[in-house]
């Protein structure tokens, strides 16, 4: 089995809330150090798949496996158990998440954000793990602002402050959810510049849900687009932008483009 | 009715030594009052259905019947089951408990005043479940508490005074029974005003500083 190569694969995944099904026995698989950008209408499913890779959601059925190794589950026997605290403790080791609204910690500076995580979580120690956080605020553009606290950064500078918070813990796996729909027009592309350096530099499995179209063209290695809870087309960008093979792919990008979205 | 400067001199010691036992009552009320009402809020949310229930009827009811009754039911029913405890410890008791279960509201205020995405970027960076409480949830729950807190020990304090039907030497019973030894009740009863005003004012100005330095306005830039 190459099963070793992937970072990340979908085994026939239902995610139900009530009788609403938000995912429908998707499967999917990511190889380490692809980029991947998922799109589609809201209500898609898309953000849902990364959630239940970050553990933030379960799963009613199918089974998730990361680098290999079940997620919600623990081999037991020949077949598999629900998995226990500890495991999803020790998978989440591999997995990062940048979200919507940040969710940076406000009582902390911009240092504490992201210097403390890898000193409580990973027993990095204090001067470690201050540098640590010092290189990638310098990354990410903000070794300035070390000293100030989330409330005194604009929208760009918040969500730059979170990537560089779950860089530190150097995960194999990004997750990105809208990472700039929630900020003001003209903050996007500072954050857009930093995603496009991590994607660049390579090794990082980037799993990433946008609407910037463009932006998912550049960096991505395959978009997936999902709508109703399946993934109803895939393949390389130059081909689900310019020939989408279904007819979902394209009336959902000729939305976009009239919404004023670009897309190449 | 006219004001005897000598006599009011003369009780100001034994009143004082009152308002040391109300301090006293008002002190030890607080603590288990923080306690009582932390284990209401966790026990409200419990995973065990059971456990949720009856700690919230137990707040329920606390915050349902008045402090009198809880007081006179632990002083003079608790007994005729043969747990006799001694006076201020019972008010103890009535105070701490009656506190805390509105104290558990607070606590749970606090707590969901804390947005879903604090929880979920701790789960993301991998904390663990105490780590979150201590490290993330807690340091912000906390500052906004305290004026609520503050507030409610405050209460409690002035509340205190219904020891003196339990025959707590508070302050309270203090000064009505030099009244009453006396027929003077006009001096033990002002001193006795005067010194809750001036005690519950105190305490509002301190919690006035706690708040303004516990990192309220940092959170909310």
């Amino acid at each position: 089995m190459s099963d070793r190569q992937l970072a990340v694969e979908f085994r026939g995944v239902s995610k139900l809330y009530g009788a609403l099904a938000v995912l429908k026995e998707l499967s999917l698989s990511v190889p380490q150090g692809e980029k991947i950008a998922l799109i589609g209408p809201s209500g898609s499913g898309k953000t849902t798949v990364l959630r239940i890779l970050m553990t933030l959601e379960t799963i009613q059925a199918g089974t998730v496996w990361v680098k290999g190794e079940p997620l919600w589950h623990m081999p037991k026997g020949d077949g598999l158990a629900p998995a226990t605290e500890t495991h999803l403790h020790a998978m989440r080791r591999h997995i990062g998440m940048v979200f919507q609204h940040f969710n940076l910690f406000p009582h902390m500076t911009v240092q504490e954000n992201v210097a403390r995580p890898p000193q409580i979580v990973l027993g990095v120690t204090s001067g470690e793990a201050e540098q640590r956080a010092q290189d990638l605020l310098r990354l990410v553009g903000l070794a300035q602002k070390g000293a100030s606290y989330p409330a005194q950064l604009s929208g760009g500078q918040k969500q730059r402050v979170a990537i560089a918070r779950a860089l530190a813990m150097q995960p194999a796996i990004m997750l990105f959810d809208e990472p700039t729909s929630a900020l003001d027009p003209e903050l996007v592309e500072e954050v857009l510049a930093v995603l496009r350096d991590i994607a660049l530099e390579g090794k990082t499995t980037m799993l990433l849900v946008t609407h910037e179209m463009s932006f998912a063209r550049e960096i991505s290695d395959r978009i997936l687009f999902l709508d109703g809870g399946a993934i109803v087309e895939e393949g390389p960008p130059d081909q689900i932008f310019s020939d989408p093979k279904e007819e979902r792919t394209r009336l959902f990008l000729k939305k976009i483009i009239a919404a004023g979205h670009r897309i190449d | 009715m006219i004001w005897d400067w000598d006599f009011a001199l003369r009780i100001i010691p034994d009143i004082l030594r009152g308002l040391g036992t109300t301090v006293i009552a008002t002190f030890f009320g607080s603590l288990l009052a923080l306690a009582v009402g932390l284990v209401i809020a966790l026990a409200n949310r419990s995973d065990v259905t059971a456990v949720r229930r009856s700690s919230r009827g137990f707040a329920e009811f606390i915050r349902r019947t008045p402090l009198l009754v809880q007081l006179y039911f632990i002083y003079f029913v608790l007994p005729q089951a043969g747990v006799v405890l001694p006076p201020l410890l019972c008010g103890v008791i009535a105070l701490g408990l009656h506190t805390g279960a509105y104290l558990s509201e607070v606590y749970r205020a606090g707590i969901d005043g804390v947005p879903r995405g604090q929880w979920e970027a701790a789960r993301a960076l991998n904390y663990q479940q105490g780590q979150t409480w201590l490290k993330i949830i807690l340091p912000q729950a906390i500052p906004p508490m305290i004026p609520a807190i503050g507030n409610y020990i405050i209460l409690m304090f002035k509340d205190s005074a219904l020891l003196s039907i339990i025959a707590v030497p508070e302050l309270m019973s203090m000064s009505r029974n030099i009244g009453n030894d006396s027929y003077r009740y006009l001096e033990p009863l002002t001193i006795a005003a005067i010194l809750y005003l001036l005690l519950s004012g105190i305490a509002v100005l301190l919690l006035r500083i706690i708040e303004s330095r516990s990192g309220m306005a940092r959170l909310t830039g």
